[in-house]
């Protein structure tokens, strides 16, 4: 069967069982954009080539599937590299198709050509330019079978116009043989003597904590963990990435750890003897100063990258395996730590004397931004999906919201991407049609992305925003007030400018306001039954709160900040 | 038993050097990868020398001396591991290798200077590959330090130019290579 190369493309995603495309057409990628309208797979057409990005990652983390985006050559492509530098830092299973200039142009600095391969060289698992026609099969399964296995993350694809436009004869690769990936092993067997000496260190354990990172989750490890930590009665910690591991309301949950991590959280880490990484990376906002980090514990460093190994703290055990084996295996070797009821009781007196607080809600005056989330979490059906922003509010975010399962958190987590929110809700709404789908947001990071709430609009995907407005860059604020002596610089950005009920309003979405508690429980009742059009809501909140607990940069763990009302108990 | 072990090539290397015998997939931009690697996560470079591997288009063979002082050796090769079109890696500890590589220059003679040019070529083994009437261009395959001899002993004549390749290695026989 003979087949244009576009044809070919569309026919290739459709083999990988691509359902959504995430994109916006330009000339380089026109071509493509023709057998669209004969495909099955739907195409949500964004406003801004980021969105797309973003979209596709919010799709990918709120489903496990890899999110699929499509741009043009250029300024489309170079659009889309935040989101691809996301997901590579957050290791998101991606494929990101890019038109270029015809073959023959490559090199001449012809219209719209950028040379987006070596771009994104360094944020990509892997990338290719396709050659010709013939290519193209093949290399959309490679890309497929890269960005979710192994370590899971962004491939592109850059295909040249004239590529699309020529004709090739149908194939698709059956065998992973046909992929030519002679250097790719994305798995390795299980080291029997690495799992033997992790369940010694295991056995021998009086203070241990299970560090459970985002690669729990790429593992699809949530089972396994429950029955693992449950069998040993060990505390959990799930760092920002892996809310939703394991339960919020499990007794031996004690929350996220790091900058703004729970006190108990972070303190049993500090206090450990044995810490237990389960696809977790010794990011520098965990681990504070890495000197004076966890600094009694041994280290079982169970990850499916070598490379993670010894690359921030010196390991005692590497186990180099997707979690989910590797907890199977410590299950089935017996690991099981000593008695842990003195440690357990250290730890529940750390959970008494500083549990997360704020200030009570003032009844007249601005809203507590922690409140705002604590009031549409109780109201929020079960298994909300929640998406945030990077800042203040996606800290409140992962402190107040309580996660009972894997894929209901989307966030930016490594590149602390502004503007992730919006989209990445629109991506997982598009994933997830049968849940509920928050985007906690502040008027920050909305400002930057909400043209998306019109391809929302216009796609029918009924998301519901919250922005936390406080008027400020709130984050930095915070920094300036506490490491600048309240020299504030270029933060303030307005409560009411832009107005975002009218913003809404006219992206067709339905805008409401709350300045009050009464505005609030009534704005958040009005959104929940709302559920056609995308809802956004301008909480009014207080620019004076700050995100506790707090290490400042570069400090030691040991010097966590509690909230003010905890100082004297600290 | 065995004859002395052949050592003369070791000491130039100093201990912080490794060679990483790498091989790749010969496709566009694999050098560029492994550059760039290497530059955004503040790997030190000290020579490099590509060409393809053995009789396979299909591949290229990359010896890199990597300074193992600018990061461990272990982050190194489990980094370039994760290239997709690195292939093998194979790190060769200077003590478990033989390396070779090849230095051209030209430089000016005069009657003057001949004889102790020729001299010094004599004593490097090295070999004179073009002449004219006021300059001569010669080469050396040998170790490294066999080419810093000759590098050094060049400078006391008017040099116009140097080039070196970089070192290709080999394991020694009788010592496995550790992939």
């Amino acid at each position: 069967m003979q087949l244009t190369g576009a044809q070919a493309l569309i026919k290739s995603l459709e083999q990988e069982g691509v359902d959504t495309i995430f994109g916006l057409p330009g000339g380089a990628i026109l071509p493509v954009y023709d057998p669209l309208i004969d495909s099955s797979i739907r195409h949500i057409l964004v406003r801004h080539e980021q969105g797309a990005g973003h979209m596709a990652e919010g799709y990918a983390l709120a489903t496990g599937r890899p999110g699929v985006a499509m741009v043009t050559s250029g300024p489309g492509a170079t659009n889309i590299v935040t989101p691809i530098g996301n997901a590579h830092m957050d290791s998101t299973p991606l494929v990101v198709i890019t038109g270029q200039v015809a073959t023959g142009s490559i090199g001449t600095d012809a219209f719209q050509e950028c040379d987006i391969t070596g771009i994104t060289m360094g944020i990509t698992k892997h990338n290719f330019l396709i050659q010709s026609a013939q290519e193209i099969p093949r290399a959309v399964a490679a890309a497929f079978h890269l960005a979710t296995t192994g370590r899971p993350g962004p491939v592109l694809i850059d295909v040249p116009k004239d590529v699309t436009q020529s004709m090739m004869e149908w194939w698709y690769p059956v065998t992973i043989d046909e992929y030519d990936l002679p250097g790719y092993r994305p798995e390795v067997p299980l080291d029997d003597r690495a799992v033997a000496a992790a369940v010694a260190l295991i056995n021998e354990a009086e203070r241990p904590v299970l560090y459970v990172g985002g690669g729990t989750l790429k593992s699809r490890a949530a089972k396994e963990l429950l029955a693992f930590a449950e069998r040993t009665a060990m505390p959990v910690v799930t760092t920002l990435m892996a809310r939703g591991a394991f339960p919020d309301s499990h007794p031996q949950h004690l929350g996220m750890p790091g900058m703004h991590g729970m006190y108990s959280a972070v303190t049993a880490i500090q206090r450990c003897d044995l810490l237990i990484s389960l696809g977790a990376r010794f990011d520098d906002r965990v681990t504070g100063k890495i000197a004076a980090f966890a600094p009694d514990a041994k280290i079982i460093h169970v990850d499916i990258d070598r490379a993670e190994f010894n690359k921030v703290r010196q390991v005692d055990v590497a186990l180099q395996s997707n979690v989910a084996v590797a907890l199977t295996a410590l299950d089935a070797g017996g690991a099981m730590p000593r008695n842990l009821d003195v440690w357990w009781k250290t730890i529940r007196g750390w959970q008494e004397a500083f549990p997360l607080v704020y200030d009570e809600p003032a009844s007249d005056g601005l809203l507590r931004p922690q409140h705002v989330i604590e009031a549409i979490a109780a109201k929020a059906a079960p298994g909300t999906i929640v998406a945030a922003g990077v800042g203040q509010h996606q800290m409140w975010a992962s402190q107040f919201w309580k996660f009972e399962e894997p894929g209901t958190w989307v966030n930016s987590g490594g590149a602390g991407t502004m503007g992730f929110g919006v989209p990445a809700a629109i991506g997982a709404k598009v994933g997830r049609p049968d849940r509920t789908v928050w985007c906690i947001d502040g008027d920050g990071c909305f400002q930057m992305t909400a043209q998306e709430l019109t391809t929302a609009r216009s796609e029918g995907i009924p998301i519901k925003v919250a922005i936390l407005n406080n008027a400020y860059l709130g984050m930095v604020r915070q920094w300036q007030e506490m490491f600048y002596e309240e020299r504030y610089s270029e933060v303030y950005l307005s409560a009411d400018l832009p107005d975002y009920v009218k913003w809404a309003e006219a992206m067709g979405c339905v805008g409401l306001r709350a300045r009050t508690l009464q505005e609030m429980h009534d704005a958040i009742d009005q959104a929940n039954a709302i559920n056609d059009v995308p809802v956004v809501i301008d909480f009014r909140t207080d620019a004076a709160e700050k995100v506790f607990p707090m290490v400042a940069s570069g400090a030691s763990n040991d010097d966590i900040m509690v909230h003010p009302s905890q100082r004297s108990a600290q | 038993m065995s004859p002395e072990p052949f050592l003369g090539d070791v000491a130039h290397t100093p201990v912080r050097h490794h060679i990483l015998s790498v091989l790749v997939e010969n496709k566009a931009g694999v050098l560029a990868r492994i550059a760039g690697l290497f530059a955004r996560r503040g790997f030190n470079i000290y020579s490099l020398a590509v060409a393809p591997a053995e009789s396979h288009a299909r591949f290229s063979r990359v010896t890199i001396v990597v300074d193992a002082e600018s990061a461990p050796l272990e982050q190194i090769m489990g980094q370039l591991d994760k290239l997709v079109n690195v292939v093998e890696i194979n790190d060769l500890a200077p003590v478990d290798a033989v390396e070779r590589e090849l230095l051209l220059a030209t430089i000016e003679t005069d009657v003057a200077n001949r004889t102790s040019l020729l001299d010094t070529l004599a004593n490097a083994g090295a070999a004179i590959i073009d002449v004219d009437p006021g300059a001569v261009t010669v080469m050396l395959a040998g170790t490294p330090s066999a080419c810093d001899a000759l590098e050094r002993a060049l400078e006391e004549f008017a040099r116009v130019e140097l080039h070196r390749t970089g070192r290709v290695a080999l394991p020694r026989l009788g010592r496995a290579a550790t992939a």
